[in-house]
């Protein structure tokens, strides 16, 4: 197999040596009667994107929002930085599949409302707003209001949000899926020079396998409810081939193949 | 844009007055006086001042009973929408007070609070809380929870999130709840100086309808129901000032 480390979870140190951002140790998380997820354990290296990776209701969002503080788990602990996470913290932003944008503020207002609330004064945070807008393609769109743009757009702004508060660590649940095939994949080239350029962790949720395996330096196959981690995948080969050579080379195909191979079981 | 839409209201207001004015020259009753003729009984009572010596009466307990259902009304309302305990304790009260026969509550309150201003502070009241304080706290709880979630991944305070987010998303259900409870305001006020005692614009209805004065009568209101528009134009102005992002629409998914 061209696959060059595909290691069970369960084995110690499936990370390699690097050094690991976000650690997730034993989690569960119980909803009254649901289990969502049961003793999951996972490590995020820095400056690596980390897809998440599993089938429909297997705890993917309910993972992100536990990393982020918004949800306590059942069990388990989480650190960021070797330290343990209580709540929201200004090391994690988030970046919501439905965009959360505030639909009474315009472009400029949503993009700076992170710093906002950290008490940023307005001409600074609009500056550093205005930064990120143009970095996100937006420029130009600052005082329009989010029903005056389009999906992709709005994500944009979600997108640029997250990344004015400078955290270390991006949660990204789903962020391409309003958007279509042809922003899908210009987001996709725009995530990896992101990856490349900012230094940051990216925690990134996708439905869609062939997504996964272009953007990731890891991918974590989730199981189904009550969700663990049941394989992680590094890609390692193509990776620095250059962007348009990804989606022809034989390895980003076999990975592709062998994940549907694993997924395959539980649509059935 | 802004011209037609000035346009068309006065189009609709021509309407109704030409349909007024002929309905008076049928006449559909004896007691029912043209437009005209009202407007000219208006147009007396403002030259003699005394339409205003009953406005000074009548805005007394409007204007306070109005400010006291906003401000209470807006507050409990968020209240009740934050804390599931309390939906459950006074939800109930302000459901069964929408509901209440007002008329048949009058003489309890002249009992209690006699015929002075209190009793017809809280006839306005009555009318105008309830909406105010159900639309209040229904909007509140429907905040969506995604920007909720969003404010506090941001690190919001809870009152961050009361200010920032639950607030201005609650805001334009909370001012048609304003405007419903004002509107009612207005009808409580003419209402209590009908049946507790005759002052003001109420007066000047119950009275000239004993002397069959009905010009006079309709003037009054006619009056009140455009004191009645021009406040709510107003309430929508200070809306729109406040909350700029309420008329831009909404972003539906
Ligand atoms: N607030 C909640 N109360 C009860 N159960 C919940 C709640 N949120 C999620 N669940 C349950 O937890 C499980 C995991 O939900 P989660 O949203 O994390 O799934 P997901 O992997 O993100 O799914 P999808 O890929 O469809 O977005 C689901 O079975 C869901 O029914
Ligand atoms: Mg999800």
């Amino acid at each position: 197999m061209a696959m060059s480390q595909t290691k069970p979870a369960t084995a110690k140190g499936a990370a390699p040596a690097a050094d690991i951002a976000v650690s997730v140790r034993n989690v569960s998380k119980n909803y009254d009667d649901v289990q969502a997820l049961k003793d999951l354990s996972l490590d995020f290296p820095r400056g690596e994107l980390t897809s998440l990776l599993g089938p429909s209701g297997c705890g993917k969002t309910t993972l992100l929002k536990i990393i982020a503080g918004l949800l306590p788990q059942s069990a388990g602990q989480i650190e960021v930085d070797g330290k343990t996470v209580t709540g929201p913290g200004p090391d994690r932003a988030f970046v919501f599949q439905d965009f959360a944008l505030l639909p009474w503020a315009n472009v400029l207002r949503n993009v700076a409302f992170g710093l906002e609330l950290r008490g940023v004064a307005k001409s600074e945070r609009e500056a550093i707003a205005e930064k990120y807008i143009r970095e996100v393609g937006l420029a130009g769109f600052e005082k329009s209001f989010p029903h005056q743009l389009s999906g992709g757009m709005r994500q944009r702004v979600g997108l640029a949000r997250a990344l004015s508060v400078d955290a270390q660590v991006l949660l990204l649940d789903e962020p391409f899926s309003a958007v279509d095939e042809q922003t899908r994949r210009k987001f996709q080239e725009d995530l990896l020079a992101l990856v490349a350029n900012e230094q940051k962790t990216f925690i990134f949720v996708t439905h869609s396998i062939e997504e996964a395996v272009y953007v990731s330096d890891q991918i974590a196959i989730l199981l189904p409810r009550p969700s663990r981690v049941s394989e992680i995948i590094r890609p390692s080969s193509f990776r620095n081939k250059g962007v348009d050579n990804i989606r022809r080379d034989p390895e980003y195909l076999d990975i592709v193949d062998q994940i549907w191979a694993s997924l395959r079981s539980y649509v059935e | 844009m802004k011209n037609r839409s000035l346009i068309l209201k006065l189009l609709s207001a021509a309407i109704v007055f030409g349909a007024w004015e002929i309905a008076g020259r049928v006449p559909i009753s004896y007691a029912f006086p043209t437009f005209l003729e009202s407007m000219s009984a208006l147009w007396a009572m403002t030259i003699d001042g005394s339409i205003f010596l009953a406005y000074a009466e009548t805005l007394k307990p409007l204007v306070l009973g109005v400010a006291i259902s906003a401000f209470i009304g807006i507050g409990l309302g968020l209240w009740i929408g934050l804390s599931a305990k309390f939906e459950w304790l006074f939800s109930p009260i302000f459901i069964v007070m929408q509901a209440a026969p007002l008329a048949a509550l009058i003489p309890i309150l002249v009992m209690v609070y006699g015929i002075g201003i209190v009793s017809k502070v809280f006839v306005v009241c009555i009318m105008a809380m309830p909406v105010i304080v159900l639309n209040t706290a229904g909007a509140v709880r429907n905040t969506p929870a995604s920007i909720k979630d969003m404010a506090r991944s941001f690190m919001a305070s809870d009152r961050d999130v009361l200010v920032k987010i639950i607030i201005p998303a609650a805001s334009p259900i909370i001012f048609s709840g304003l405007r419903l409870g004002v509107s009612a305001g207005f009808i409580g006020a003419i209402l209590s100086e009908l049946k507790i005692t005759p002052t003001g614009v109420g007066d000047i209805i119950s009275f000239s309808r004993s002397i069959a004065d009905y010009p006079s009568m309709y003037a009054a209101i006619f009056s009140i129901i455009l004191l009645a528009v021009i406040f709510l134009n107003l309430l929508e102005k200070l809306e729109n000032y406040l909350f700029e992002g309420n008329n831009r629409g909404y972003v539906s998914d």
